[in-house]
């Protein structure tokens, strides 16, 4: 089904040695998670037991106050709770006495450790069993950690969905499950697409609602929409449930691939999947090479951010005819990623973890035409005569599956053509 | 443990990096997870910065904790003197760091750096961002500034500015040139931009300029004890200030004021009868302790306005600002809940608001306009053009800023002419916002759920009901001044003990606050 395109590469990234290092890592903790999450889980709280620092966090990653009185707030711990002149849990349970008072539209609250909790060793699994047993059956409490000492960015995405995983019923039904929080504009279409092909019932995680959930068990089939989700991987593969695995439905390559994997699971014709995937198949093929324009040929750079580099790479290099020079992950799980690295041509390094200085080091030794990046390093980068793509906009953007292809080539060719555009210098 | 929603003030060590990237020539080690990063991007996005904050993060993880973390400070701060070759280096630790207690002060001293490595205590879970920044301007300071002969001319040194404050970079220049017009060099402005070797030198100066004491107040009194500096206590925003900060200059220096005001026309333009209808309006302003008794002094002398209510976030600062709200006959709001804040603003119903970032959110919410006075802000209150606070120049930005949020003077009147036409009515907005601003939600549910209101009187609450015809009039009056009537109709009517509010009523208590 992928005819339109070159055939895999001989040798793909899968065996390439990976670089790994350790060193300052320029990237967000998971606690960033929640500025999505709240949004897609529409009855969920979510509370950081944490620091100031982590309050400061979330404040300046959702670009300050978009939201009046958002669905996430952060315990901040004081002197007392650490001096251990107040019992935290006490505390603990008196905060989120007062917040459910508050907040009665509140079915799921999320526990979310941080890392001065983590420190501390505030045990928070075991207070949201005992918040789950006093306030049933109205909220379900949940805990999860969102930390940077454990998570990076996307990491806490999946720490969240895993810790949601084991506490769904158990079913025997045979039901497609499709995992990670994506715009519903993207989830929809998706849904679209697979129910069109006759496949059903499909499932989310994350619901968005509480009364929405759904079993799990032996006969569910599930697909990740987002790389980054090994844990929640794992804990699917406990509850027995069976993962479809194939390249990110990033992409007209990646999307087809993606559905074709579940199409064939659900026993779907060649002319089904044909019939329902032609139209919008033309449509990002030429959407994609209307934004790719200016991409083409170019060298493209990438710093680790939010474990979508791999599959984005793969989009790149053979949809949008860029090289990879470089192909930074903060963390690379072959049992999620190995389809897409099947399909990413040998050449590029590929870069687990970070040391920030010399990965900027090797990157101004390689000049790439594109550099994607985090919001820190974008700016010093574009002051260096680098073009640069904040990376964070990857993840905030509708991305996914064919409507979308055109726009996440957009995403990276718009840089490139804006530095084209400017005309700063006197007229010669 | 406390809930935190939105926060004024990041933890202290983001103080201290809007230091060190105010800096030159100096680096920050930074002992702290991953995630602390975050804070890069205010430096290199907020503030359009474009050079990294010069701060390494050791970046410890979980499962560096069981083992030895120790080494990850060492080896981090080794390798961040051998790739930028400071002049000095401040260490300390983040929230986290300070939990596992590796001593980074101690570490720093075994490393025998050629360069001074000057320790920062920064307890994480008592005190802010603020206070942050001023320790550790304090400690660098104290580490390498010693007492100087002074200068032959007289000279003054600039202190507070720093990495993301509100208009430092132009408030520098303005102050300068103050100073220049009097014959006063300046010796080294610090934090911003200064170098470990400018602070060296700042002993020579004659006095300082203490241009934000949020910042620098606690290296002012340390330099005034040790090295004989008195140092300024008018900060030079709004014209009576900028002139009383003079005469304080002279008196200081031992000189005659000098003052070129050729270039100032805010008092004009406030003069002027366009301004007229500025006349009280009702302003609450809400910031930094400094930035808000500075302000409210502009709002009330200057601009003509009614100081209904102000307050600040830093506690450093409640005392002064107490001082200053009994000037004005309101009570200081002394908090860091935003949503106390709110409650204060919807509360008093004021016609503006002179905010942060925040309340320019809240502004937005309730319909009321806003203009942002001090910190924190958004990437927006980092303008390109030369827009300083303090000074002459000062001035005239803080009318201009001031006004632009505000209905102007013949429209507001055409509104209240035609507030009923079907184009031109009271929540059209203003002809120059782009976009319009909501009615505030008081006033929609207040006069359009006929449940009487419960007003506190002397003797016990007594129940008002707005009669069905008087609730119609009260539709009538333009939506930026409804509260305000509502409220001073309610009182009217209370103190008289009536509680049944007729059109009458309305007009008698209309009357009866005429000014």
């Amino acid at each position: 089904m992928t005819e339109r395109f070159a055939p895999p590469p001989a040798h793909g990234c899968s065996k390439t040695p990976v670089l790994k290092e350790r060193g300052q890592h320029e990237v967000f903790c998971g606690l960033t998670g929640i500025i999505w999450l709240h949004r897609k889980m529409q009855d969920a709280f979510f509370l950081v037991v944490g620091s100031r620092t982590c309050a400061h966090l979330l404040q300046s990653a959702a670009g300050v106050m978009i939201f009046a009185e958002p669905r996430f707030a952060t315990a901040i711990l004081e002197e007392t709770d650490l001096a251990g002149m107040a019992d935290a849990q006490q505390e603990l349970d008196r905060v989120v006495s007062e917040l459910l008072t508050r907040r009665p539209d509140i079915k799921q609250l999320f526990l979310v450790g941080s890392c001065p909790s983590e420190v501390i060793k505030l045990d928070l699994a075991t207070a949201a069993e005992r918040m789950s047993a006093q306030f049933a059956p109205n909220v379900r409490v949940l805990s999860y950690s969102g930390s940077g000492i454990e998570t990076t960015f996307t990491q806490g995405e999946d720490a969240c969905l895993a810790a949601m995983v084991p506490v769904l019923p158990q079913t025997d039904a045979r039901e497609l499950l499709l995992v990670g929080a994506l715009p519903d504009v993207v989830e929809e279409q998706a849904v679209g697409l697979l129910e069109a092909m006759g496949i059903g019932p499909i499932r989310i995680l994350p619901a968005s609602r509480v009364s929405d959930e759904y079993g799990i068990g032996p006969n569910t089939q599930y697909a990740l929409t987002q790389p980054f989700l090994s844990d929640t991987h794992e804990a699917l593969q406990r509850r027995g449930a069976n993962h479809i695995a194939a390249p990110f439905p990033l992409g007209e390559e990646g999307t087809t691939q993606w559905l074709r994997a579940v199409a064939d699971q659900f026993g779907v014709s060649d002319t089904t999947f044909a019939d329902v995937t032609e139209a919008p198949r033309a449509r990002a093929r030429k959407a994609v090479a209307q934004a790719s324009e200016a991409l083409r040929d170019k060298s493209v750079f990438f710093f680790p951010d939010s474990q979508l580099e791999i599959p984005l790479a793969r989009f790149l290099t053979r949809e949008c005819g860029m090289d990879a020079i470089e192909v930074g992950a903060p963390f690379i799980h072959k049992a999620v990623m190995s389809p897409d690295l099947n399909l990413l041509a040998e050449g590029p390094t590929i870069a687990e973890g970070q040391d920030v200085d010399k990965q900027l080091d090797r990157c101004r030794a390689a000049r790439p035409d594109l550099t994607v990046c985090g919001l820190g390093l974008a700016n010093p980068l574009e002051a260096e005569g680098m073009t640069t793509k904040w990376a964070i906009e990857l993840v905030f953007t509708p991305v996914h599956f064919y409507e979308q292809a055109g726009d996440l080539a957009g995403l990276f060719s718009r840089p490139v053509r804006r530095r084209d555009l400017l005309k700063l210098e006197a007229a010669e | 443990m406390k809930l935190t929603v939105w926060t004024y003030e990041g933890p202290p060590h983001v103080g201290a990096m809007r230091v060190a990237t105010g800096m030159t020539d100096l680096h920050y080690v930074l002992h702290a997870p991953q995630g602390d990063t975050y804070a890069d991007l205010l430096f290199t996005m907020i503030e359009r910065r474009n050079h990294r904050p010069p701060v390494t993060y050791t970046t410890f993880q979980a499962r560096d904790l069981g083992a030895d973390t120790a080494y990850l400070f060492k080896d981090a701060a080794m390798a961040a003197y051998e790739r930028f070759k400071p002049e000095a280096m401040i260490v300390g630790a983040s929230c986290t760091a300070e939990l596992i207690q590796d001593d980074p002060a101690g570490l720093a001293e075994t490393l025998g750096l050629p360069v001074p490595a000057i320790p920062l205590e920064l307890p994480s879970y008592q005190r802010k961002e603020n206070f942050g920044a001023d320790e550790t301007f304090f400690q660098i300071v104290r580490a390498l500034a010693k007492p100087m002969e002074k200068t032959a001319r007289v000279t003054a040194n600039l202190i507070g500015p720093t990495g993301l404050g509100f208009r430092h970079r132009d408030d520098i220049v303005e102050v300068s040139g103050l100073l220049m017009e009097m014959g006063i060099e300046v010796n080294v402005v610090a934090p911003m931009p200064a170098s470990p070797s400018d602070i060296a030198k700042m002993g020579q100066a004659h006095f300082n300029v203490l241009m934000y004491p949020e910042t620098a107040e606690t290296a002012a009194r340390y330099m005034e004890r040790e090295f004989d500096q008195p140092y300024t206590k008018t900060v030079p925003i709004g014209v009576g200030a900028t002139r009383d900060f003079v005469n304080e200059v002279a008196e200081i220096a031992g000189i005659a004021p000098v003052l070129d005001d050729s270039r100032l026309r805010l008092p004009w333009y406030s003069a002027s009868v366009d301004s007229t209808y500025l006349t009280g309006k009702r302003v609450f302003l809400f910031g930094d302790g400094t930035h808000v008794a500075a302000c409210a002094r502009i709002a009330r002398d200057e601009m003509g306005f009614e100081v209904v209510g102000l307050g600040c976030y830093n506690r450093e600062q409640a005392r002064m600002l107490r001082g200053v709200a009994k000037e004005y006959g309101v009570e200081a709001l002394i908090t860091d809940d935003y949503l106390e804040v709110e409650r204060r603003i919807e509360e008093l119903a004021p016609e503006m608001i002179l905010g942060t970032q925040m309340e320019r959110h809240i502004g937005k919410r309730l319909g009321i306009p806003c203009a942002v006075i001090s910190a924190p802000v958004h990437v927006q209150d980092f303008p390109a053009r030369y827009s300083p606070q303090m000074g002459i120049e000062g001035a005239n930005v803080i009318f201009d800023t001031w006004v632009h949020p505000l209905v102007m003077g013949l429209e507001e009147h055409l509104l209240t002419m035609f507030r009923e036409d079907f184009e031109f009515h009271d929540d059209a907005g203003a002809s120059h916002h782009g976009h319009k601003a909501k009615l505030r939600q008081d006033d929609r549910s207040k006069t359009e759920t006929p449940a009487p209101d419960t007003v506190q009187t002397g003797t016990g609450p007594i129940e008002i009901v707005w009669l069905p015809a008087a609730e119609k009039e009260l539709k009538k009056i333009p939506f930026f001044v409804r509260g305000k009537a509502k409220r001073n109709t309610e009182t009217f009517a209370s103190e008289r003990g009536v509680s049944e509010i007729s059109v009458d009523t309305l007009y008698e208590a209309k009357a009866h606050y005429a000014r």
